[in-house]
């Protein structure tokens, strides 16, 4: 029966974290990083664990510090030796190669699949150390433990706090023997895909809740869209709309009490607002037009959405209490599917022109719009949670493929897969500290 | 009997001419025709309505006429499935195309959707999911929204030809079930759609 959705989650930590469909997903640096601060990272230290470990620290914080844009790294081959801690750096090689900052570090076994990874980070020029951490983790954590590092290294050089060690969520399509579509979590750089719901029916529209722990979707299982909520350790989920027509674009309030969405029950798309515990729901927008894409402002008293109604799609923002809509887009033919950064400074949005697409930039302050992207079919821009990154969907052949741009435009790299068509990526908030 | 089909043909007539003139205003336009044309339907489909008993026989008379409007009349000698099993027939046409960013019927869809309704109307028995679609082309939410529009427009038809609400479903694909995969002008003007899906109750 084709209706029969199954619902696979497992916990993000017990899958194997190289099974075939991992294996698919790799990382490939499309763009330069011109004015990127030159670091090195030295491959560390694994001398004293028993077994080969399952991942290449080093390698990992590697490709996450490339993909920033903001740092550009030595290549392995070009080490001019290889230290492990910082009183085994002769600081002028260093300095002769370039960079002007270096990571040592190496791992200990502490039990039997329980480790412990020591880094330093060091300022090539002062030459001394600028943080020093000891880690503990697991086998299967290892891999999050490296995103960790990424982030604290890129949180000091560049004083923001760093988005590595987060998720993403997407939608998989896969055409062959009938079509499928898969709901899946995985790391920023595509690792660890984790399978949150696969239905032969479309899924659509994945947003996390601001806790990280949940999903709102909507799903098509019943042969028409309704709008669902997933926790995702538990897979315990709830029917959350299934009115009559549309039932899309569920967006969750940073209180994560509510939910905007999409419904077409009183007539054309417009934008409504429901209380996940009691199901109330208030009408936000009450136009003819398409209303459709609602996200919540970064405080959460406004709501920004997708409208034509003035003749061609364009966005707008609506107070989350009601009133008249107002609408912040006023260049380009064509803008839609807003996602606004953490601060509220920013909207990024897919930009139409000449029937091109590409992911831009506004700047609320000025009004200043920036293209980041350049080629002609991207659409799905999402923040990372500390507003730096915006990753999307673009198309590759018949393929949807995953990109992430630096919001300065200087670093880009794609999340590649041979399996199937990739759409509708969102990036998750922060984790909580355990 | 004949004055019943005089009277079916200018009524076919009228909803033509009234559709063609909404379909070339703008979307909102035909929103707000659609109540007048509402007003149309019922005001001049209820006699119509009250003699479909009488319908039997104008049709043997019909189709020994050989006249092509026939088939708009609906057979009822033959089931409603084999109506709808019947190659070439201007049934056997159940996807209606659309203009970018559009969701006005064409001339010839209105045709073809005449067709459509008024077998819909005659066959109280079957009912239709009308599956909106739209090409690849703009975000996916907002295709979603597009591919309702053009259900709904077509909705706006079959019940104007006498088809009844209950009888009709609207859901919207978006761009999500393309019937030709890539990125060309050909594989998008088959998508930009409406798929008629008949179920004989």
């Amino acid at each position: 029966m084709n209706r029969l959705v199954k619902i696979l989650f497992s916990l993000p930590f017990l899958v194997l974290a190289f099974s075939p469909l991992n294996a698919a997903l790799t990382i490939e640096i499309s763009e330069g990083t011109e004015g990127a601060l030159p670091i090195a990272i030295v491959p560390f230290d694994t001398s004293k664990v028993a077994s080969k470990l399952s991942a290449d620290i080093a390698q990992i914080v590697t490709n996450d510090l490339n993909r920033s844009g903001v740092l550009t790294v030595l290549s392995r081959k070009s080490l001019p030796s290889e230290p492990h801690f910082s009183n085994q750096v002769k600081y002028p090689a260093w300095r002769a190669a370039g960079q002007d900052y270096l990571v040592v570090g190496r791992v200990l076994e502490k039990t039997t699949g329980q480790y412990e990874v020591q880094f330093q980070l060091l300022d090539v020029l002062k030459q001394k150390q600028l943080i020093g951490y000891s880690l503990q983790t697991t086998k299967r954590k290892l891999r999050s433990s490296a995103h960790e590092i990424s982030d604290l290294i890129y949180q000091k050089i560049t004083g923001v706090r760093g988005a590595f060690n987060t998720r993403i969520a997407y939608i998989r399509a896969q055409q062959n023997q009938g079509r499928k579509y898969i709901l899946q979590v995985a790391d920023t750089d595509g690792f660890n895909a984790q399978t949150v719901l696969e239905s032969d029916e479309p899924l659509m529209s994945p947003s996390w809740s601001p806790d990280g722990e949940s999903l709102a979707y909507v799903s098509f299982e019943n042969r028409r869209p309704e709008i669902f909520i997933q926790h995702l350790s538990t897979a315990k989920r709830n029917k959350i709309t299934g009115f009559k027509g549309i039932n899309s674009a569920p967006s969750w309030s940073p209180d994560g009490k509510s939910l905007a969405l999409v419904l077409s029950k009183d007539g054309g798309a417009d934008i409504y607002l429901i209380n996940i515990e009691t199901k109330r729901l208030t009408r936000l927008t009450h136009h003819r037009g398409i209303d459709t894409e609602p996200v919540w402002s970064d405080k959460g008293q406004s709501i920004i959405f997708t409208s034509d109604r003035g003749g061609s799609p364009q966005i707008y923002e609506v107070a989350a209490t009601g009133g008249k809509p107002r609408r912040i887009t006023f260049e380009g033919q064509y803008n839609a599917a807003p996602s606004v950064s953490s601060d509220g400074k920013y909207i990024a949005m897919v930009y139409g022109d000449a029937g091109q697409y590409k992911i831009a930039q506004l700047e609320r302050d000025t009004g200043n719009l920036t293209l980041l992207t350049d080629s002609s079919l991207d659409e799905s821009p999402s923040f990372s949670p500390n507003g730096k990154m915006v990753l999307y969907a673009s198309t590759r052949g018949d393929n949807g493929v995953l990109y992430a741009v630096s919001v300065d435009g200087r670093g880009k790299h794609k999340l590649s897969d041979q399996t199937g068509d990739i759409r509708e990526p969102v990036w998750g908030p922060y984790k909580r500290k355990q | 009997m004949n004055s019943f089909n005089v009277r079916r043909k200018l009524l076919f007539l009228c909803v033509t001419s009234l559709f063609i003139t909404a379909c070339q205003t703008g979307s909102d336009e035909i929103i707000e025709n659609s109540t007048t044309m509402d007003g149309v339907d019922q005001s001049q489909l209820e006699p119509f309505d009250g003699s479909t008993n009488g319908v039997d026989s104008s049709l043997t008379a019909l189709e020994d006429g050989s006249d092509g409007s026939a088939i708009a009349l609906g057979d009822e000698a033959e089931s409603p499935q084999a109506m709808l099993d019947k190659a070439d027939s201007a049934l056997s046409n159940r996807v209606i195309y659309f203009q970018f960013d559009n969701s006005s019927v064409s001339e010839d869809s209105l045709k073809s959707l005449e067709a459509h309704g008024s077998f819909i109307a005659d066959n109280s028995n079957v009912s239709v999911r009308l599956e909106g679609h739209s090409d690849e082309r703009g975000s996916r939410e907002y295709n979603i929204a597009l591919g309702d529009r053009r259900a709904q427009s077509v909705r706006q038809i079959l019940l104007f030809q006498g088809a009844s609400v209950d009888q009709l479903e609207t859901v919207s694909y978006g761009e999500e079930q393309p019937a030709m995969l890539g990125h060309t002008d050909d594989a998008w003007s088959k998508n930009r759609r409406v798929e008629l899906v008949y179920q004989v109750n």
